[in-house]
C-alpha cells in the first residue's frame, strides 16, 4: 500500500507517529493504514525506530516476511508477556519429545509383532515337513 | 548489583546504576553481551517497560526469553524465532506421520496374523479402518500460524490446535 507525499493516505506507522508519510516510507508497504493494530503491536514491543532499523538492514524483497515475523512475535509477547513466542518453542519441543517417545514404542511393538509373525511362518513350514514325513511312513518308504 | 559496580545495562547506557535499578538483577556486569543484544533488538526503554508490567518473580524468565528472541533475531534478521517455530512444526508433522505409519503397520501385522481383527464392513461407518489415537496428525489440529519462511517453497500447512491470530502470514 503506497503512501502519498501529500499525506492523504498515510501508512499506519506514520499515522501512529503523527508525521507525513513520504513516498519512500520504509513502513508503508508492510504496515498499511487499513491495519493499524499491526503497527501498534510492533511499535509497542520494539518501537518504531528499531523496526525501521531492522527493516533497513534487510533486502527489500525480504522485508515483507520480516514484518510478518516481527508482528507475529510482537503479538506473542503481548499475549504472553513473560515467554512470548519462546513459549511456543517450548511447547513444540515437548511435543517432539513426547511424539518421539511414542514413535519409538510403536516401532518396538512393530518389530516385536513382525518377529512373532516370522516365527509363526517358520512353525507352519515345519508342520508341512512333518506331514510329508508321516505320509511317507504310511506308504512304507523309509525317509531319511 | 547497583552502587559501586554498575550493571551491564547502566554500563552500556553510561549512567549511574541506582540501588533499585530494574535491570541490575538480570544483567550482571560480567555478561555485557546479554544486555547488548536485547538492547539492540528491543531497546532499553521497551525492556524496562515490559519488566515493570511483569511480577518480580517472573522477570528472570521474561529476560531469558527476551534474550533468546533477541539472539534468534540477530542470527536470522528476517524470521527470528518464527523460523525456529516453523522448523519445529515441520518436525512435529513428520513425527506424527511416522506415528500414523507405525500404527498402520501394527494393524496390518495384526490382520495378517488374525484376519478376525479386520472389522466388519458395518463398522466402517463409525470407525476408521486405521486405528489412530486422537493425538495423531490425522485427527489432531494444531495451528500456530500458516507461515511460508522461504518464498517459492511449498507452503507448509501447519498442524492445527489453536489459531493464535486467525490469519495467514504468507506474504
Amino acid at each position: 500500500m503506497s503512501s502519498s507525499a501529500t499525506g492523504t493516505s498515510r501508512c499506519a506507522a506514520c499515522r501512529n507517529q503523527r508525521r507525513r508519510c513520504p513516498t519512500d516510507c520504509i513502513f508503508s508497504p508492510h504496515f498499511p493504514s487499513t491495519d493499524p493494530e499491526r503497527f501498534d503491536a510492533v511499535h509497542r514491543i520494539y518501537g518504531a525506530s528499531k523496526v525501521a532499523k531492522m527493516l533497513e538492514e534487510i533486502p527489500p524483497e525480504m522485508r515483507g516476511p520480516a514484518a510478518n515475523a516481527l508482528h507475529f512475535e510482537a503479538k506473542c509477547r503481548i499475549r504472553d508477556p513473560v515467554y512470548g513466542c519462546v513459549g511456543i518453542i517450548s511447547t513444540l519441543n515437548e511435543e517432539i519429545r513426547d511424539t518421539g517417545t511414542e514413535l519409538a514404542k510403536l516401532r518396538a511393538r512393530v518389530a516385536f509383532l513382525a518377529s512373532g509373525a516370522q516365527e509363526r511362518q517358520l512353525g507352519q513350514d515345519y508342520t508341512i515337513v512333518d506331514d510329508h514325513w508321516t505320509e511317507q511312513q504310511q506308504i512304507g518308504n523309509v525317509v531319511l | 548489583m547497583g552502587g559501586a559496580t554498575p550493571c551491564a545495562s547502566c554500563k552500556l547506557l553510561r549512567r549511574r546504576c541506582a540501588k533499585d535499578c530494574i535491570f541490575a538483577p538480570y544483567f550482571p556486569p560480567d555478561d555485557p553481551h546479554r544486555f547488548a543484544i536485547v538492547h539492540k533488538v528491543f531497546g532499553a526503554s521497551n525492556i524496562s517497560k515490559m519488566l515493570q508490567e511483569i511480577p518480580i518473580h517472573q522477570r528472570a524468565d521474561a529476560v531469558s526469553s527476551l534474550v533468546y528472541e533477541a539472539n534468534a533475531r540477530v542470527r536470522d534478521p528476517v524470521y527470528g524465532c518464527v523460523g525456529a517455530i516453523s522448523y519445529l512444526q515441520n518436525q512435529v508433522a513428520q513425527l506424527q506421520m511416522q506415528l500414523a505409519v507405525a500404527q498402520a503397520e501394527i494393524l496390518c501385522i495384526q490382520i495378517q496374523q488374525d484376519p478376525a481383527v479386520l472389522p466388519s464392513p458395518s463398522q466402517f461407518v463409525d470407525e476408521p479402518l486405521v486405528a489412530v489415537d486422537d493425538k495423531s496428525f490425522l485427527l489432531h489440529n494444531h495451528q500456530y500460524f500458516n507461515f511460508q519462511p522461504n518464498p517459492g517453497n511449498v507452503t507448509h500447512e501447519s498442524l492445527k490446535r489453536e489459531s493464535f491470530f486467525g490469519h495467514d502470514m504468507v506474504s
